[in-house]
């Protein structure tokens, strides 16, 4: 048996246990982490906090690159795609979304007429988002270098400095509520994959989250929410054991509450997938304080985009750091961390 | 997506009353009973649903080798890697089987090498491809049971190409089971037999089991009340000890079979002796092609001979495993060096490998 090469594999960046080895190996020699004791590189949130002295509220930053190939897939493109993705990270850190800088690598050979579209779709997603694209950076490299074009983005925003939302800010007893369906996004896009020929309507649940925060915007500033989560890469399997270890606590979710397409039931089924390690791109995951959680859930289903959340589980103090299944059948098992997935990249 | 009234096979209600009667059987047995499985898709249901922690203690289910890219002899992929080399060739096959180790690198290693290997979801994809480059051979590694083998056996009933060939690593359920029972303290009480392959070749096949070797079986389908209904059948026999072979899967199986099916195996196969990955060689557990399509067998096509393959690497329990003598978890290398991102054995690369599964739905 040889011995593994050292070397990146595509599951290092799939957003599973490969993927934390690869940013701690990235990230360990870093000799500032983070800035005035805000959320810093060794968090791992999703963004990062920079508290200004004599000022109630503080920056947040987020950084993003995005692969997606395709360009075009159903439900959206690779321009939305960035902004959501920027967006959506500042709105999970409690944040008013406000700037952001745009990076574009290309690669020799394509077409204006994609770079159009692609660019349009960018630009109309910002308007939608109210964010405004202040600086950025463009490359061409040469052909066979990349596919296509790759976009990398800085989200910035503002949050009040009385917001405590983090990834380890979870208290036990929290209710966990999720904004709609899972894993449309990754589900979509394997399903156009070359050679499946998988004939559905199914498309990306890539969107702006800015609706549905807007209906919680008291609990947030309250403090009665207590950490959000975009579950874009790992899906819900990886966010879930990241709060269940950064929190110290488990998780335990009722598989019956969990909200999945038919579709996505049966693609998964039929390619062996696991819709909870599955991408989505417009969802969101809270952990709510138990005493609010309903009147949060009713505020998230007023809206047009979370008309199909769902308490779907609680916070206990037993298990600490794991994620456990109430399977349909009564049956329980663990939710475990994703490896990282075999599947080309997919956001 | 559901078949209509299928519900009920995955009503949690139904499940507390089966549970709630496989109790009582226990009770009534008043000892422990071991039963065995035979199929990936098994383990999987059972894992998934969180089975093992709903059943009584005294009721212990152990993997067999249900497996078909587990099960694959190293010789084999090496035979299929060593093809792959050549020049001018296709290799084609299911999407794990490229990522098993054999000797000495997996097919998926030779691929990054710049051989020519491609994943395909059946073998008229490979067929296709075969047409599509006429000055290349393209060669199907055929692996999987019962239920794979009228799939190949009917593109080379149907007049593929001449540059399209199988490496034939087909193996047969019925002899793997016989030769379980015959393991020593290994003490099987009933099987729950894979109602995919009865659906291909019928229930008398396995009849053999509970006539001849006094051992109950039932062949059951695929969701989490299939499973537990299965074992409720196969409780009420140990309790009875009157011994059978029972349905469960009614509901596609039928106890001929797929007569269809059928006719395409014979016309292309024969059953022949042949080598189980980490149990041995098995007296008519795999096919071969026969004579007739002999220009199509990669083996009488090209010239190959493969020596010292190594099956099962130092340190590995994937036999052991496969045999249901331990679980994955009395492996040493079991989630500590084995893992499905590197995996050491056949039982973890492979989605229906018991350890894969085990890595994947269980703590420990």
């Amino acid at each position: 048996m040889p011995t593994p090469k050292k070397i990146i594999r595509l599951a290092h960046g799939a957003g599973g246990i490969l993927q934390e080895e690869l940013i701690d190996f990235i990230t360990k020699d870093i000799s500032h982490k983070n800035i005035n004791g805000g959320i810093g590189v060794l968090d791992l949130d999703d963004g990062a906090t920079m508290p200004l002295h004599n000022y109630d509220q503080e920056f947040v930053f987020t950084a993003d690159g995005h692969t997606v190939y395709p360009l075009f897939f159903p439900g959206g493109d690779l321009g939305k795609l960035s902004i959501c993705g920027t967006v959506n990270d500042l709105l999970m850190m409690g944040a008013k979304p406000l700037a952001l800088t745009s990076n574009i690598i290309i690669e020799e050979g394509l077409s204006f007429e994609i770079l159009d579209k692609i660019i349009t779709s960018f630009n109309q997603t910002a308007e939608e988002a109210q964010i405004a694209i202040i600086c950025g950076d463009t490359k061409v490299m040469p052909k066979g270098s990349l596919q296509d074009m790759i976009m990398t983005t800085t989200g910035i925003g503002l949050r009040k400095n009385t917001i405590k939302i983090e990834d380890k800010n979870l208290k036990i007893g929290d209710k966990i509520i999720i904004t709609g369906p899972i894993g449309d996004h990754g589900t979509a896009l394997m399903a156009k994959r070359e050679g499946l020929n998988i004939s559905t309507n199914l498309d990306s649940d890539v969107a702006l989250l800015l609706e549905i925060i807007k209906s919680i915007e008291n609990e947030i500033n309250n403090n009665v929410i207590h950490a959000m989560k975009d579950p874009t890469r790992g899906g819900i399997a990886g966010a879930l054991n990241h709060w269940a270890n950064k929190s110290n606590l488990s998780i335990f979710i009722e598989e019956e509450k969990v909200p999945i397409r038919n579709q996505v039931k049966a693609i998964c089924d039929m390619l062996g997938l696991d819709p909870y390690n599955i991408a989505c791109e417009g969802r969101a995951l809270l952990s709510v304080d138990p005493n609010h959680a309903e009147e949060v859930l009713d505020k998230i289903q007023s809206t047009k985009l979370g008309k199909g959340a769902q308490i779907i589980g609680e916070t206990k103090s037993e298990n600490p750091k794991r994620v456990l299944l109430n399977t349909i059948v009564g049956g329980t098992r663990f939710i475990d961390m994703p490896l990282g997935e075999p599947i080309p990249r997919i956001c | 997506m559901d078949i209509p009234g299928s519900e009920i096979l995955k009503s949690k209600k139904f499940t507390e009353k089966l549970i709630k009667n496989i109790k009582a059987n226990l009770d009534a047995i008043a000892k422990k009973v071991k039963l065995m499985h035979v199929c990936g898709t098994h383990e999987h249901t059972i894992s998934k649903y969180g089975l093992r922690s709903l059943l009584p203690e005294g009721i212990e289910i152990v993997s067999g080798p249900g497996c078909p890219v587990c099960v694959c002899p190293a010789a084999d992929i090496d035979k299929a890697i060593e093809l792959g080399k050549r020049k001018d060739t296709v290799i084609t096959t299911f999407g794990d089987m490229i990522r098993v180790p054999a000797s000495n690198i997996s097919l998926s290693e030779l691929k990054a090498e710049g051989s020519d290997i491609r994943i395909v979801y059946g073998p008229n994809d490979a067929v296709k491809i075969a047409k599509q480059n006429p000055n290349k051979e393209v060669i199907f590694f055929a692996i999987g049971f019962e239920t794979t083998v009228p799939l190949i056996g009917y593109e080379l009933k149907t007049n593929p190409p001449s540059n399209f060939s199988v490496i034939c690593a087909h193996k047969l359920i019925p002899a793997a089971l016989e030769l379980l029972i015959s393991i020593d303290r290994l003490n099987i009480d009933g099987f729950i037999s894979p109602g995919h392959v009865a659906t291909i070749i019928g229930l008398k096949p396995f009849e053999l089991f509970s006539k001849s070797y006094r051992v109950p079986n039932v062949v059951a389908g695929f969701e989490p009340n299939d499973v537990l209904l299965g074992i409720l059948m196969l409780l009420k026999q140990i309790k009875s000890k009157k011994y059978e072979t029972i349905n469960e899967y009614s509901r596609v199986v039928k106890s001929e079979g797929n007569e269809v099916a059928q006719n395409v195996i014979s016309e292309v196969f024969k059953s022949t002796v042949s080598p189980w990955r980490g149990i041995g060689r098995i007296l008519d557990g795999g096919l071969a092609i026969k004579e007739k399509y002999a220009e199509f067998d990669a083996d009488k096509k090209f010239d190959i001979e493969i020596n010292d393959a190594q099956d099962i690497p130092p340190g590995c329990s994937c036999h052991l495993v496969m045999t249901g003598k331990i679980y994955p978890n009395e492996c040493k290398l079991f989630r500590k060096t084995c893992t499905p991102i590197n995996p050491i054995g056949p039982c973890m690369v492979s989605q229906e490998g018991t350890c894969s599964i085990y890595y994947k739905y269980h703590s420990d």
